[in-house]
């Protein structure tokens, strides 16, 4: 019986070599191991050997048959995997197919560029003001510091609804606004976003375009906050490696006033046509709030100082995008909104 | 303004080449726009601010340079030889609007022979984009561009009475001017007068009347101060301009009258053989004095962050020329007339900064109070619903201004309200000449435009303010969201199509109500001119309507070029955020299971899955926890004015595993709910 307990192993050993299917090796499986398999006809007829016997026979039967429980089993892992393989090959997809075009969306670059920029400044601290497009000619222009026939008035040619009543030619109107609700208080930290108008439409400019504007009143506001603070945004919003630079200019509202300009952000400050050959594009326009504006937020001008600064929000965008024709903003088109 | 950097030399040394002088002077607030070198000169285009009208003068320029370098100032010396005779004997002068006209002066000169200028001369003028004219003339031109104060010659044998009234002209008043037009005034117009006849418009042109000419001996020169503003306003209603009324809209220097008719008497003295008349005719009622203005170093780097001396302070506004004196606390500083831009201590402090060199203003980050910053709720909550949108649609942005044939284009109503709208008085043009009553025309005119660009499937949608007139004071600004969208999803290999149409704004809507909180909200059939009147809802949340949605009328989308069905809504933000709340958990996770049911009714063709899912809900409150609609069938198995619906029912406890025969039980109450009350029967 040993004897052919060794056969049967041996046999079934190599014909496991060959089988090449799960179900070759059920069938295997069976004629070794199943309820009249090889093995268990054996084990059957164990009683019928002499007792003496029976445990030595009984003991290796045993081995045998765990030994071949085991070779079985690890063929059938062999041969799933195997088939498993197969079949994942043959699912193989062409991966350069394109995605599923579902139904997908943009805010425009504009509101792109505001959220960007609101963020700088909301985390240094700043809070978001809004006020109304269409102003009153008292918080457009009179409590500017830009009183009737001042020159400055040129600067902006406006779009009026009553002779009192006009589109904002600037957010600056929220710079007075805010003051009249916060004064006395301090600090005031503000950006304003929105639309302003001005009566112009031509290759560079547009009848509706986006500022954002910033305010801070505090004790003992310097000039040279305000280049801290717009030098930090200007690194967040072009590179660290920007170079700024500050040109005395005139601001009916501010005083002392600036103009700030960075170093071209396509030549780095070469000279190219993007910045007439000059190295430097002209990005904002800022400044030590001036006195009466004080005044005429509530606010003693001995007591407290400030800084206000503005920008367009296209003139940006258009720098940062690469973006070379104005009126694409408003204009709408599809293969346009999708680029950003 | 082209300055010639040759001529500029006239009146302050300098080394520096013109590229370096561009430099320092943009650097100090004076914009060089560009150069050009012309043959032996360089000519500087400068881009002024308003403030710095006072820089179209060579001489304020050149004090500019002297106040950048520290060298010496050179204002060109007169020697007039005057004759024995008195002026008072040649010309009498009445100002009678010392308002407009607070100083006029005048000199006779007997004997000039009018010829052509010398070439210095003219080549100056031309350089500075003035033509050459006569002698007289150009002399004239020359000591405007050197002064900054405009002067007029007459012929004084054309002035008939020899007395100069300066008056306001009479509505309908005509005078010719040197450009040889005939002009109509009003009398918010001044006139310089000989007697009543007008010779001059003042402040802007001369008359044709008077004009130097080739016969001209004897010439009465002017140098007067006018109020910018008038001339203006002049200067706009008649649509002239001249090298004269740009410098009194800037604001001439009223002390400066009296160099300037000077330098030219003594020029036309030498370049014409002129006899000066003993004399100036000077009225000037009110002189204007040089302001005297407090400044405290301590004041100074307080609003510049700087650490300057009171020495350093004294020396910058030396520089400029102006007079400074020590007072306790501080300086007082005497500013001349010629810098009008100047009134008060900031102004000073401008001035030192824009010297010392804003680079050199140190940089650092305020210190003081912090603050939390960032956005309100409703900002947020706008954000929140511009992001959510921009999940599924491309943002677009329009001009806040429309065509008013818009309304008719979207066949509002004659009194719709949309029509009430806020006008704006000076538009562009009839396409921007009302404000937005609605988002609607914008978005139709982008789809409208995009499908003309051959571009199509567009799913848009705006953000922004809508006006409304109100009875006094400022208009009303609301804020509204609105979409448009036609065609669908993209062609592609997986032939998956999604329509955007109805349904799919509609989802839009309810997932964003749904992430703004917004629960109990209801979608009404209703009618609306510019919709489709079988494919439109209002939508409704608390009773109140909050924005509408559907399909747009074929005929408004003729209206607009469109042939493809378009679906849009249009919400009411406020509205909107007024609802809008915090999102809760509303369900626990329960872990017993769910059983589902489905179900399929036939239901006459008017009642709405709204209704039927109301009926269902309304079956019971305890363990049905979700109903959806998942097929609708109308066709050849369904009977005439039916249609088939089919709910999946979810049912499921918090407290134990359901079973079978209560499921049962609710799926009938619900099934007989239906029969009873929508004539349901079951299929």
């Amino acid at each position: 019986m040993l004897e052919e307990l060794k056969n049967i192993k041996t046999s079934v050993e190599s014909r496991l070599n060959e089988v090449k299917t799960l179900e070759d090796l059920n069938e295997l499986k069976v004629k070794a191991l199943g309820r009249k398999g090889d093995i268990t006809l054996i084990l059957k007829r164990l009683k019928d050997i002499p007792p003496e016997q029976r445990v030595e026979v009984g003991k290796f039967a045993n081995e045998v048959k765990a030994s071949l429980e085991r070779m079985i089993e690890e063929k059938a892992r062999e041969l799933k995997k195997l088939e498993l393989d197969l079949r994942l090959m043959a699912e193989t997809i062409d991966v350069t197919l394109p995605g599923l075009p579902l139904i997908k969306g943009r805010k425009h670059p504009l509101t792109q560029v505001i959220d960007e920029i609101r963020d700088i400044f909301t985390s240094m601290g700043f809070a978001v003001a809004e006020g109304p497009e269409i102003e009153s000619d008292y918080y457009n222009f009179e409590a500017l510091n830009i009183p009737k026939e001042h020159p400055a008035r040129d600067m902006q040619d406006s779009f009026y609804i009553t002779e009192e009543i006009l589109l904002r030619t600037h957010t600056s109107p929220v710079q007075v606004r805010t003051m009249e609700k916060m004064a006395p208080q301090i600090p005031v930290k503000i950006i304003v976003p929105g639309r302003v108008y001005r009566r112009d439409d031509d290759a560079t400019h547009s009848p509706m375009f986006h500022q954002i504007e910033g305010l801070v009143i505090d004790e003992r506001i310097t000039f040279a906050h305000l280049k801290g603070t717009l030098m930090l945004f200007a690194q967040k919003v072009f590179g660290e490696d920007v170079k700024v630079r500050y040109r005395p200019s005139f601001f009916p509202f501010t005083e002392p006033s600036a103009e700030m300009d960075i170093s071209c952000v396509m030549c780095k400050g070469e000279g190219c046509r993007v910045c007439s050959y000059t190295g430097w594009l002209e990005i904002l326009g800022a400044g030590m709030v001036n006195p009466r504006v004080l005044e005429y937020g509530g606010y003693d001008p001995e007591k407290v100082s400030g800084f206000a600064f503005g920008m367009g929000v296209e003139r940006i965008a258009m720098l940062k995008y690469g973006i070379n024709d104005l009126r694409l903003f408003f204009e709408n088109d599809k293969r346009f909104l999708t680029q950003f | 303004m082209g300055v010639s950097v040759k001529w500029l030399k006239y009146y302050v040394d300098f080394e520096m080449s013109a590229e370096e002088l561009a430099y320092k002077l943009t650097m100090a607030g004076i914009a060089v726009e560009g150069i050009e070198k012309k043959e032996d000169d360089w000519i500087l285009e400068l881009d002024l601010t308003p403030n710095r009208g006072d820089c179209l003068g060579m001489i304020n320029l050149a004090r500019e340079v002297a106040a950048l370098t520290g060298n010496e100032l050179k204002i060109p010396e007169v020697f007039i030889k005057e004759n024995e005779e008195d002026i008072k004997d040649y010309i009498k002068v009445n100002i009678l609007e010392p308002e407009l006209c607070p100083r006029y002066a005048a000199r006779v000169i007997k004997n000039v022979k009018i010829k052509p200028s010398p070439e210095w001369m003219q080549e100056i003028l031309i350089k500075s984009g003035i033509r050459p004219i006569n002698n007289v003339v150009d002399i004239t031109n020359y000591v405007l561009l050197e002064t900054n104060q405009p002067l007029h010659a007459f012929d004084y044998d054309l002035l008939e009475s020899k007395e100069i009234n300066v008056r306001r002209a009479r509505n309908g008043e005509k005078i010719v001017t040197l450009d040889e037009v005939e002009r109509e005034l009003d009398e918010n117009m001044l006139l310089i007068c000989d007697g009543e006849q007008g010779v001059a418009l003042a402040g802007i042109m001369g008359g044709q009347n008077t004009e130097i000419n080739e016969n001209t001996t004897m010439v009465m020169l002017e140098s007067a101060n006018f109020a910018g503003a008038n001339i203006r306003k002049t200067s706009r209603k008649l649509a002239l301009r001249s090298d004269s009324s740009v410098r009194f809209e800037k604001g001439a220097d009223p002390n400066g009258v009296i160099y300037a008719i000077n330098r030219a008497a003594y020029l036309i003295q030498e370049l014409a053989g002129g006899e000066v008349v003993g004399g100036i005719v000077d009225v000037y009622p009110s002189p204007v004095e040089n302001k005297k203005i407090k400044l405290r170093t301590d004041r100074v780097n307080y609003l510049l962050g700087t650490e300057l001396t009171p020495d350093e302070v004294k020396e910058y506004i030396s520089r400029l020329g102006f007079k400074i004196e020590d007072v306790e606390a501080g300086f007082i500083v005497e500013v001349p007339t010629y810098r009008p831009d100047i009134s008060v201590e900031v102004d000073l402090i401008e001035e030192i900064a824009r010297l010392y060199g804003y680079d050199k203003i140190p940089a650092g980050l305020p210190s003081g109070n912090t603050t939390l910053g960032g956005l309100n709720p409703y900002q947020a909550f706008r954000e929140n619903v511009r992001t959510i949108m921009a999940e599924s649609l491309y943002e677009v942005v329009n001009y806040s201004f429309i065509s008013p044939a818009y309304f008719d284009r979207l066949m509002l109503s004659e009194d719709s309200i949309y029509r009430r709208t806020v006008k704006v008085a000076n538009p562009l043009s009839e396409e921007q000449s009302v404000m937005r009553t609605l988002l609607l025309p914008g978005l139709l005119e982008n789809l409208s435009r995009n499908f003309a660009r051959k571009n199509s499937n567009l799913a848009f949608f705006e953000i922004g303010a809508v006006f409304y007139p109100t009875e006094s004071g400022l208009p009303e600004e609301k804020l509204k969201l609105g979409a448009a969208v036609s065609g669908s999803s993209e062609i592609n290999w997986l032939k998956h199509k999604l329509a955007m149409d109805f349904f799919f704004l509609k989802g839009i809507v309810e997932d964003m109500l749904r992430r703004l909180g917004i629960n109990d909200y209801e979608f009404r059939r209703t009618a609306h001119p510019s919709f489709h009147p079988g494919r439109t809802a209002a939508v409704y949340c608390s009773g109140e309507e909050i924005g509408i949605i559907g399909e747009i009328h074929p005929e408004v989308g003729a209206n607009f070029d469109l042939r493809d069905r378009v679906c849009a809504f249009e919400f009411d933000l406020d509205k909107l955020f007024a609802l809008s709340g915090r999102k809760m958990m509303m369900e626990s996770i329960t872990k017993y299971p769910a059983v589902e049911r489905d179900i399929a009714v036939l239901l006459k063709s008017d009642i709405t899955a709204g209704q039927a899912v109301q009926v269902i809900k309304e079956s019971d409150d305890t363990i049905l926890k979700e109903v959806v609609v998942f097929d609708l069938y109308t066709g050849e198995q369904v009977k005439e004015g039916y249609k088939s619906m089919a709910f999946r029912l979810k049912f499921q406890s918090n407290e134990r595993t359901l079973t079978e025969n209560e499921v049962n039980e609710k799926v009938n109450l619900i099934l007989s709910n239906l029969e009873k009350k929508l004539g349901a029967v079951l299929r």
